[in-house]
């Protein structure tokens, strides 16, 4: 604890008003972060057509699953019309696997390579290396819409339209920061294990694979979390290229269920059933790599 | 970087030279798929994007030069012009907020407690799709049935329109990303705020300062470099604003939430006015660089600090 409070003297018997006020406003942030979250699960939990019924009440109205039941595509049509759907059931099962697909696609190669590239960077010496590595972290700059439409044009000559390598492949290889965030861990490798490998004949790309990556799986998992999220979160991209239903993920789905409006409003206990499963991943990544995240957050805001 | 400098001095200079060469190829075969996915996906497109922009196309008949067509018709474009002060209007409405708020929490959490539990909670929003947060606020700021306005309506406040009125949507869209991002800003400050050692503030108390006298001349200098940072990041961020507008108002009431961003990939996705749409793109691009060059400035000011 660096950054305490230092203690003030002040008589024992004062009460720390202001260390009471400090935590009642803590306690108020907490309950506005989480109380959306409640009110998500509360809404999903509605019955469909009680959702005009008792709307400020804190508790689910005639709770039941079978919101959840519905965006799965596990009710008949009939059903779904009868409780003021479209009828068109939102293939929500499909769209879960898309997402599914495209950010593990993306988590193995924007890993790999990364990983390479940021080793590279950090350790080897070629031509160019920090030339290039200047570039990289310039790019981080472009706003993407800049790369977003040359791109799509680039996706559609390759006839990718609509295809799950169109979603992956501008991310596929490298992005600037995985590089960026790998390189500074692989900067902090105590270089005399490497260097006793290459003493006892090892090649570099042992010493990489073999020697290096053991010892950084930490970083290299957390890189991995944070670009699953991220590849699950996506929307603008997938958007433009990808929106037929067989390769529409998550984000997009969600987007084309919100413009069904079957009675004028939006179906809103199906949509919150809908977003508590489309975050489900995420609470579970957390779950397991929760310190790791909130660790990374701490590393990435120095240099 | 001397791998080998201090690791094998018994090798001989053709040895070392072998190892050298070694180290050449492999690094430039470590990156070689980065780079081609820079070349393909970042280098080219983005001077592609020059060429584009000076061209008229629609996708379907060839593109035709048009030189600078484009950039003069966006100067006469009254959307576009709304475009960049809605734009300018959201980051006035969304950096300075979440930036103090961001501020004041840190502060407050590196004073109470260093509960994981806590923290975790605090990034929890900025975990989440921005859709789904869309959607989420879209729902708890309905006029006629969403909870916000139950709860200001049973306190007398009377109805708040939130995204359905030019006046208040852009404010309500501030309001939604503020909820998002806070927590993860406060969190990069409270890393900045550890970093700080306990004896600066013991020093300063010796000499008698106040406890706002240590906010201001101690702990916010220090934590400048921070500050920066993500002052930085987030005004890039918020000048590209995108998902959050695509979900709840599309761009409306009357263009009142109609983003730069939102307005290219309208004119580029709906219209397919490739050329127009990739112009305010580099226009947008401009501003950055702009914003960017403030940013550096600021850095270096802030170098000598700690």
């Amino acid at each position: 604890m660096t950054a305490q409070a230092p203690t003030v003297h002040v008589p024992r018997r004062a009460f720390p008003w202001g260390k009471l006020a400090a935590w009642i406003a803590l306690g108020i942030l907490l309950v506005v972060t989480l109380f959306p979250f409640y009110w998500m699960l509360r809404t999903a939990l509605t019955f469909p057509t009680s959702i005009y019924k008792d709307t400020s009440s804190l508790l689910p109205v005639d709770a039941t699953l079978i919101n959840f039941k519905r965006v799965l595509g596990m009710l008949p049509v009939q059903q779904l019309v009868e409780l003021g759907g479209t009828g068109q059931s939102i293939n929500f099962f499909l769209a879960l696997r898309n997402s599914i697909i495209v950010s593990v696609l993306m988590v193995i190669g924007q890993v790999a390579f990364c990983a390479m590239a940021a080793y590279a960077f950090a350790r080897l010496r070629f031509p160019f290396r920090n030339q290039i590595f200047a570039i990289y972290i310039a790019a981080m700059m472009v706003p993407g819409i800049v790369m977003t439409i040359p791109n799509f044009i680039f996706i559609r000559n390759l006839g990718w339209i609509d295809t799950f390598q169109g979603i992956v492949a501008p991310a596929f290889l490298m992005t600037p920061f995985a590089i960026f965030f790998l390189r500074q861990f692989f900067l902090g490798v105590n270089r005399e294990v490497e260097e006793a490998a290459l003493i006892d004949g090892a090649s570099i790309p042992t010493v990489f694979f073999k020697v290096v990556l053991p010892m950084t799986i930490p970083a290299v998992t957390t890189l991995g979390v944070i670009v699953f999220i991220g590849s699950w979160n996506n929307y603008m991209w997938p958007l433009i290229v990808a929106n037929k239903e067989t390769v529409r993920v998550l984000t997009v789905a969600l987007g084309v269920f919100r413009s069904q409006t079957p009675q004028g409003a939006p179906d809103w206990s199906g949509l919150m059933a809908a977003t508590t499963l489309s975050i489900i991943p995420t609470f579970i990544l957390f779950l397991f790599a929760g310190r790791k995240i909130l660790d990374s957050i701490q590393f990435s805001g120095f240099k | 970087m001397t791998v080998q400098s201090t690791a094998t001095p018994p090798l001989g200079a053709a040895k070392k030279r072998n190892f050298r060469s070694q180290e050449a190829t492999v690094g430039l075969l470590f990156i070689l798929p980065s780079l081609i996915g820079f070349v393909i996906f970042y280098a080219i497109p983005a001077v592609r994007g020059i060429f584009i922009s000076l061209s008229d196309w629609d996708l379907l008949t060839p593109a035709e030069f048009v030189g600078l067509a484009n950039y003069s018709k966006l100067l006469k474009d009254p959307t576009f012009w709304n475009s960049l002060k809605v734009t300018f209007y959201y980051v006035l409405l969304n950096i300075p907020v979440q930036t103090i708020l961001a501020l004041v929490i840190a502060v407050m959490m590196s004073r109470l407690t260093k509960s994981i539990i806590i923290r975790a909670i605090i990034i929890l929003p900025w975990l989440m799709p921005s859709v789904v947060v869309g959607l989420l606020w879209l729902w708890l700021m309905d006029p006629t049935i969403g909870i916000i306005n139950e709860a200001l309506r049973a306190l007398g406040l009377g109805t708040v329109p939130f995204l359905n009125l030019p006046k208040t949507a852009m404010p309500s869209i501030a309001l939604i990303n503020i909820w998002q991002y806070v927590g993860y800003t406060a969190l990069l400050v409270f890393a900045g705020l550890q970093a700080i050692p306990g004896s600066v503030y013991e020093a300063a108390q010796i000499d008698g300062a106040s406890e706002g006298q240590m906010f201001w001349k101690v702990t916010i200098p220090l934590l400048r470099p921070v500050l920066v940072f993500v002052l930085v990041t987030s005004v890039i961020g918020s000048f590209q604003i995108f998902d959050t507008v695509a979900i709840t108002t599309k761009g409306g009431p009357i263009n009142a939430t109609k983003v730069l961003n939102f307005y290219i990939y309208e004119q580029a996705f709906t219209r397919f006015n490739m050329g127009y749409a990739t112009a305010i793109s580099m226009v947008l691009f401009l501003i950055l660089i702009f914003v960017s060059i403030i940013q550096m400035r600021l850095m270096r000011a802030g170098e000598s600090d700690m």
